[in-house]
């Protein structure tokens, strides 16, 4: 009866570990599709908005220049 | 000075750095685990250092020439030369997580060159702190050139020399391959020397702009 238990348990286990790698479940995998190429993505993307918000920043800073005249 | 108002070389750069968004994306990378697309990063997270780097070195040279000469302009220059690379500074460093996160699994992970990276990066907040904690020009002027000359290698140190002694996640780190085994693969060349010197320029060019808008301003405060 031990030996019953210890072995159901045991499938009953390896019964979780299959649950825990179901491939069904998605999680965190947006970025991930594809190869992975959406993380290049994101990283143009972060270069270009931080690049365009900083020339917005000198613009102003010009354009304050300019209004003093 | 003539350089900083020329327009050729700002060209150049525009189409360095746009070839690589096309050959970036489009030819042909190794198959490697872990990295699988994320390797044509190296086209858009290096750069942003190759490009802080440049404008860095541009910076101790104004830096040092201040101290020999004098001249305000210099001083202005080593300034805005140090606040175009300390925004290229956090292009590297938050393009560096966002890749870190899909290779290593987290966005900081405590790695040596993470952790060497964001003091460095603390080094040179503190250069324009105390910058802007003195009042008297000249004595502004010549501690923060002091200042900026000693911070440099000390940034070059803790972000290149330091993390490669030791374990690190980082390519060219303790027992990794570095980007060694990347440079077999010589289609990437085609597009990583563009982006790199593309970049370079760019975050000059931003710079000279920078410097020309301070250049301005100063002749303004001292007129007034």
């Amino acid at each position: 009866m031990k030996k019953l238990s210890f072995i159901l348990l045991l499938l009953l286990l390896t019964c979780t570990t299959v649950f825990a790698q179901d491939p069904t479940v998605q999680m965190d995998d947006a970025l991930r599709a594809n190869g992975k190429i959406y993380v290049v993505v994101c990283t143009i993307a972060i270069v270009f908005v931080g690049l365009a918000i900083y020339l917005f920043s000198i613009d102003r800073r010009l354009k304050k220049i300019e209004k003093e005249k | 000075m003539k350089f900083i108002y020329q327009t050729w070389w700002k060209v150049v750069a525009v189409l360095l750095v746009f070839s690589t968004l096309i050959t970036g994306l489009l030819l042909h990378v190794p198959s490697l685990p872990v990295l699988h697309e994320t390797i044509r990063n190296l086209y858009f997270h290096v750069p942003m250092w190759m490009g802080m780097l440049t404008v860095f070195v541009v910076s101790v040279a104004f830096s040092i020439m201040y101290l020999n000469t004098g001249k305000e302009e210099y001083d202005l220059a080593a300034v805005e030369c140090v606040n175009t690379g300390l925004v290229f500074y956090a292009f590297g460093l938050l393009s560096g997580m966002l890749w870190a996160k899909y290779t290593w699994g987290q966005f900081w992970s405590g790695d040596p060159k993470q952790n060497s990276a964001a003091i460095a990066f603390l080094l040179y907040c503190a250069y324009l702190v105390l910058r802007n904690s003195i009042d008297e020009e000249q004595k502004r002027g010549k501690i923060s050139a002091i200042y900026n000359i000693f911070a440099f290698p000390i940034m070059i140190v803790l972000i290149f020399v330091l993390p490669r002694m030791t374990d690190s996640l980082h390519p060219g780190s303790g027992g990794n391959p570095a980007f060694k085994t990347y440079d077999l693969d010589k289609t990437m060349m085609i597009s990583f020397y563009p982006a790199m010197l593309g970049w370079s320029f760019i975050a000059l060019w931003i710079a000279t702009i920078r410097y020309r808008i301070r250049l301005i301003e100063n002749k303004r405060n001292t007129i007034n």
